[in-house]
């Protein structure tokens, strides 16, 4: 086992060297291909057209052989998966455009179609044929064991005319895929461009069908590029990145498949493939689950600070005089558990907004932190003052409201409110408690 | 302009016979082809006389599965001059722009832009698509999206350089937020999308600017902002067709509107035309004759 496990990787034989460098290069245009389709929306239609390959693979064995060639010669396959793709899109638009049925049911109904055929044309191909038939299956899973140099070469080739057509058509596919209508009005050829997108992912289902075959060869378009998003919001990174993906998903895939015999080569590319989209998903740096933790988090922690120090302030501001307020006090004011209010004030002091008087257990701002409070303070009484005379919130229910939103208000909207409630305050005043105000009043 | 129409230098009768007989080709366009004329040597000064207009449409109609969506619309706008196109939901204002410019097919109509077809004039437009029609998380940053008003100018296949960089820049700049421009489109507020979309426009240098709802959902300093930049491009000659949601500020905006439901109910200048008559007109009475019968045959052609 060893011995095999070191062969593979020094890539010293011969077959496993085409192998592997086939798929890789498979990989890298998918991954690339795939953006645009995904950015485009159009992700699923590379898979009915994967799927309307197969009629065209049996006839064009079938009509090979009866013209007395070799069946299973790639290229004529290829032609043959290729017209019969290119008839399954047509059929998408036909049914379309002729009816009212919609683009997804329109999918569902050509790709299930045309594999049906498929299916039962093979059966054909099996019982005419004298046995040499066998292996055709394997466009519907994938085997990477049957490709020989001229494939992997003319994958190579293919990928690489898909890369410069996607270099050269970059600015063009980006303004298409974020805004179609923009570049019709600037004379752009949408549909030719659209076409020109469909057919590099033409290219890439093709290709792609000896490898991972045509039922999983929508997961090489759509998955790397799906993983790329976690990381970037910078469109050539994540061409950069999902070509990295799907050329180390296709790698891995296909190494794992030369180890195992009779292992469809189509579904270990799959699950390496997706591996990478686990873990971009978990530790994506741009929208990974981790990262949204972390920011959850931060968020959390920042509007329980505001709380402690708006509360300080304000029990100050009620008691002049007053420079520390004790636990106790503290946790009738908010519904803080104990536990929680002692990490707050922990972490508030550890950052140097407050200074604790460790003998009577007290806590009082710091300079930083009175500077601080008063501000948070000033903000959240603007909000309420909006929300009060120009949003006609009732006064009880304004704090609430007001906790929910202020936490996201920029120095802009500030400034914007600012100017909004000059009328109603002082320039620098701070604005007084809208409930005490409402209490008084309540009373007079 | 070094127009082809032969401009003041060739005043000779034969040769303006030309596009006249041109456009009397079209049904009922006898009488109208003397109206341009009229009507800016009454408004323009006599230099302009010979200015076509920044924006003609006659006779246009657009249906959408033999639905009308507008019907019959015809107006025209003198150069440089702020138009506001206004009337409820579904009375085919986008429709309108995306008419005018050849992005959806027509059942019928005529447009001319700076007196030639839309496709021949299409350097001298900018568009402003309204804000909710893309997807702001766009793996873009701001710079991005306005560099994308360059790239006719930049030609197929060849890629962005340095000095169109600086163009939309000072696109940015002038809306307000070059600061924002490397920030991703998904990160900005909604006035600095619309602010976004406005460079976008702006750094093409166009003539005729026809934007969709530029000022639907903005905040208010945005407002202040793009209504003050197009007052000066009015003041630098440009010319700008805007779709306004907000009837009470139309009259503070605009010179011209086109109030419009299916058809075009009023045109001309704001004073004149912008009267509770024409509103109720607009928003109130729905055709519903009209409505009726298309609907008839909607469902008539649903059961062929």
């Amino acid at each position: 086992m060893s011995e095999h496990w070191w062969r593979l990787i020094s890539l010293q034989d011969h077959n496993t060297r085409v192998v592997i460098l086939g798929t890789a290069m498979l990989g890298f245009a998918a991954g690339l291909v795939g953006c645009f389709t995904l950015l485009r929306r159009r992700a699923l239609v590379g898979d009915a057209l994967a799927h309307a390959t197969l009629p065209g693979i049996a006839i064009a064995f079938l009509w090979v052989t009866a013209a007395g060639g070799d069946g299973k010669a790639l290229p004529n396959l290829l032609v043959g998966a290729t017209l019969s793709g290119m008839l399954g899109i047509a059929s998408i638009l036909i049914i379309r455009r002729g009816s009212r049925i919609k683009e997804d049911a329109a999918l569902g109904i050509v790709l299930s179609v045309f594999f049906g055929a498929g299916v039962a044309l093979l059966g054909v191909v099996q019982q005419t044929s004298t046995g040499n038939a066998a292996g055709l299956e394997s466009f519907i899973f994938g085997k990477t064991a049957t490709m020989v140099a001229s494939d992997a070469r003319l994958i190579g080739w293919a990928s690489a005319g898909c890369a410069i057509t996607c270099g050269l058509l970059f600015k063009e596919l980006k303004l298409l895929c974020f805004d179609e209508s923009f570049a019709g009005s600037r004379g752009y050829p949408v549909v030719i461009l659209d076409a020109a997108l469909m057919a590099i992912v033409v290219v890439v289902t093709i290709i792609g069908l000896q490898a991972v075959g045509l039922v999983l060869v929508i997961a090489l378009l759509v998955i790397p590029a799906a993983s790329a998003r976690f990381w970037t919001d910078h469109l050539p990174t994540m061409l950069v990145l999902a070509s990295l993906f799907g050329m180390t998903g296709c790698l891995f895939g296909a190494a794992g498949s030369a180890l195992v015999p009779r292992l469809p080569s189509g579904a270990m590319i799959v699950l390496t493939t997706s591996a990478g989209f686990a873990v971009s998903f978990l530790i994506g740096f741009r929208t990974g689950w981790l990262v949204r933790w972390w920011r959850r988090l931060r968020l959390g922690a920042s509007i329980d600070r505001q709380h402690l120090l708006r509360e300080l302030y304000e029990l100050f501001e009620q008691s002049p005089g007053r420079t520390s307020v004790s636990m106790t006090e503290l946790l009738a004011a908010r519904s803080w558990s104990s536990s929680r209010l002692r990490r707050i004030l922990f972490h508030a002091s550890r950052d140097g907004w407050i200074t604790e008087n460790i003998s009577h257990s007290e806590f009082a701002l710091t300079q930083r932190g009175q500077a601080e409070a008063r501000r948070l303070v000033r903000r959240h009484r603007l909000w309420e003052l909006y929300l009060i005379h120009h949003a006609d919130v009732a006064p009880q229910r304004v704090d609430r409201d007001a906790d929910a939103i202020e936490h996201v208000l920029d120095a802009e909207t500030v400034a914007e409110l600012e100017t909004l409630l000059d009328a109603e305050l002082g320039r620098a005043r701070m604005p007084e408690d809208p409930h005490a105000a409402a209490g008084r009043e309540g009373y007079e | 302009m070094s127009g082809p129409t032969g401009g003041a230098a060739a005043p000779s009768p034969s040769e303006q016979d030309g596009p006249a007989s041109e456009s009397r080709s079209v049904k009922d366009r006898s009488a109208e082809s003397q109206s341009p004329e009229s009507q800016s040597a009454e408004s323009q000064s006599a230099e302009s006389q010979n200015q076509p207009p920044a924006l003609r449409v006659s006779d246009l109609t657009v249906a959408y599965h033999r639905k009308p969506v507008i019907w019959d619309v015809e107006f025209s706008i003198p150069q440089g001059k702020l138009v506001g196109v206004v009337g409820p939901n579904g009375a085919g204002k986008s429709t309108l722009l995306k008419a005018i410019m050849d992005l959806i097919p027509r059942a019928s109509g005529r447009v001319e832009v700076f007196g030639q077809p839309y496709a021949k004039s299409r350097r001298r437009v900018g568009y402003v698509p309204q804000r909710e029609s893309v997807d702001w998380d766009f793996p873009v940053d701001a710079l991005d999206v306005v560099t994308m008003g360059l790239y006719r100018q930049i030609g197929w296949c060849m890629p962005v350089r340095r000095r169109h960089r600086e163009a939309a820049l000072e696109a940015l700049a002038r809306v307000g937020i070059a600061d924002l421009a490397h920030r991703q489109i998904s990160q900005l507020s909604g006035g600095q999308q619309q602010r976004t979309f406005l460079a976008r426009a702006l750094v093409q240098d166009a003539d005729l600017y026809l934007m969709d709802e530029p000022l639907a959902a903005v905040d208010a300093a945005t407002e202040a902002a793009i209504m003050e930049l197009m007052r000066q491009m009015q003041v630098d000659g440009k010319t700008a067709l805007v779709i306004h949601h907000d009837l009470q500020s139309v009259p503070d905006y605009f010179d011209h509107v086109v109030l419009l439901n299916m058809r075009v109910v009023a045109t001309g200048q704001t004073d004149e035309v912008f009267t509770t008559e024409n509103l109720q007109k607009t928003y109130g009475g729905r055709l519903t004759l009209l409505d009726e019968a298309t609907e008839a045959m909607r469902r008539r052609e649903r059961s062929i």
